[in-house]
């Protein structure tokens, strides 16, 4: 059993609830997730980052060191998924008119628990509350150069949950199997082991020049190759120790109406 | 009408300006100088436009973009008037931006440009530092240049739309320690005020009190500890900020870091 934090639909309770594996035992009751919608567990900002996955650098090879880029990354290379983003588990992720498809981004989501502040590397996982799983939704794009606003920033393009597990049931970040699956089918499997700046590192950078809240939301990172989303079909993202989100893809009237 | 928000004697207060003064929402009047200035409205979703002005882009180098380009900001970089602003040891070049802060007033979605004002609450100045040491290709600018802690005095007033005859006819100027550093004018924004909110409502929903720095003309330069910087907007007010030391945040230890040579010289070429 994991301790985790839930909250529930049409309240604004948040709920400490004891997990297995896709299920959870709230008041007495077992609920399984999978038949579940469910308010994202999170409330500050999202900050996610890019080119954390040594995947994704190996990639652009030699095109570090050409133009637009030039060089390597110095310093974490940071977005933010604004309020209008964020979505909970079981929710529709809406199809932009237009768009063929999406790209599912399986990001660990680094939950802050107290105001961090130029944090050292050895202090920086006590400022952590726990861990979630984040979709980051994109419209598929190419070049990092400027800021994916159109892309990334899109209402619904950010789900979370189904909960917030706590940071003492999750041993090490460091070293969790990621899996994408679409309509069940294995797309994509990674670990966060293949950081380049592992978590507490990452908040030690992070933080030197930003404060991070209590509630923010720091995403380790998308896995190189996300996988193509279309319209119909179901995502889930299992982070080992952490929890399965999952979501389906709708045209955006549908997902009009679910609101 | 404008208004603020402060602090006070020990407690927060909506206030309005009445004047010349201060009128707190418990009805006292108090001085401009007796109270400390917040940010006017809480910042949440926070849109920053990059080469917005003709000549700010042609300043440096670099052609107006076709496409607004648009980052976010998080609210850890917000401070309000007569704030402190820090600038890292060893850093070569650290600017102001003064730019004209529009903050909406409704859930704003799909919005057609002839409508746009009808979403608008008011306005307000922010000063947008940039730290250009740490830009790099990535994100441009990123959030190492842009989203540092309290490096975006805003403020002192949130002015009502309907106070704004022209929002896109207003004088912009920025003085540090009184000398006119920077001098411009709304209308020569490459996207306006409708244009931002059209392209922004198009493919994300605006609420209220987000906010859309409009970007900065040209007339940039370098600042120092212990400078004072304003900057102010026809009609909307003065926004005053200090840069400070390190020493003032108590930081000794200084990252060294490769990348601080000679950036002055370079800004050209980078951009």
């Amino acid at each position: 059993m994991k301790t985790a934090i839930v909250k529930i639909p049409g309240t604004s309770r948040i709920e400490k609830v004891e997990v297995q594996g896709e299920e959870f035992i709230y008041n007495g009751s077992s609920y399984f997730t999978n038949q579940l919608i469910l308010e994202a567990p999170i409330s500050g900002t999202v900050y996610g980052t890019e080119l954390n996955f040594r995947g994704e650098l190996e990639q652009l090879g030699d095109s570090l060191y050409k133009p637009p880029y030039k060089k390597p990354p110095a310093a974490p290379v940071l977005y933010i998924k604004p309020a209008n983003t964020i979505s909970g588990h079981g929710m529709l992720i809406p199809l932009p008119e237009g768009a063929e498809e999406l790209q599912a981004g399986a990001a660990l989501g680094i939950v802050i628990g107290k105001k961090a502040v130029r944090l050292k590397e050895e202090e920086a996982l006590e400022y952590v509350a726990g861990y979630t799983v984040v979709n980051d939704v994109s419209i598929p794009y190419s070049s990092v150069y400027r800021p994916a606003i159109m892309q990334k920033c899109r209402d619904g393009f950010c789900p979370a949950g189904p909960w917030i597990t706590i940071r003492e049931d999750v041993k090490n970040p460091d070293a969790l199997s990621i899996r994408v699956f679409v309509n069940g089918v294995l797309q994509q499997e990674t670990t966060t082991a293949n950081l380049i700046r592992p978590v507490s590192k990452l908040i030690a950078d992070v933080t030197e020049f930003m404060t991070l809240d209590e509630g923010d939301i720091l995403l380790a990172g998308v896995p190189e190759n996300p996988p193509r989303m279309k319209e119909g079909d179901i995502v889930k993202i299992s982070i080992e120790s952490v929890g399965s989100l999952q979501n389906r893809v709708a045209k955006e009237e549908e997902w009009m109406v679910q609101l | 009408m404008k208004r603020a928000r402060v602090a006070y004697a020990g407690a927060v207060h909506e206030a309005v300006e009445t004047n010349g003064q201060v009128k707190l929402d418990d009805g006292r009047l108090v001085q401009e100088n007796e109270v400390v200035w917040l940010p006017p409205v809480n910042p949440r979703t926070v849109f920053a436009l990059g080469l917005n002005y003709a000549d700010h882009a042609k300043e440096l180098d670099f052609q107006a973009p076709a496409e607004p380009l648009v980052f976010l900001k998080g609210p850890n970089a917000f401070v309000g008037h007569r704030g402190q602003s820090r600038r890292p040891a060893g850093v070569e070049y650290m600017h102001y931006e003064c730019e004209l802060a529009v903050v909406i007033g409704k859930k704003a979605r799909h919005v057609k440009r002839e409508e746009a004002y009808q979403y608008v609450k008011g306005y307000t100045i922010a000063n947008d530092y940039a730290i250009r040491d740490y830009l790099e290709n990535y994100f441009r600018p990123n959030l190492r240049v842009k989203n540092r802690d309290g490096c975006t005095p805003i403020g002192p007033w949130l002015t009502d739309a309907a106070d704004i005859a022209d929002p896109m006819n207003l004088a912009l100027r920025t003085f540090v320690n009184g000398k006119l550093t920077q001098e411009g004018n709304t209308r020569d924004m490459v996207f306006g005020i409708r244009d931002l909110i059209e392209y922004l409502s198009r493919f994300m929903t605006l609420e209220e009190n987000d906010i859309i720095l409009t970007g900065t003309p040209e007339g940039l330069s370098d600042t120092a500890a212990e400078d004072i910087v304003v900057t102010e907007i026809e009609g909307i007010g003065r926004l005053e900020n200090t840069v400070v030391s390190d020493e003032v945040f108590g930081i000794q230890e200084v990252k060294k870091e490769e990348s601080h040579a000679s950036h002055r010289g370079r800004i050209h070429e980078e951009h």
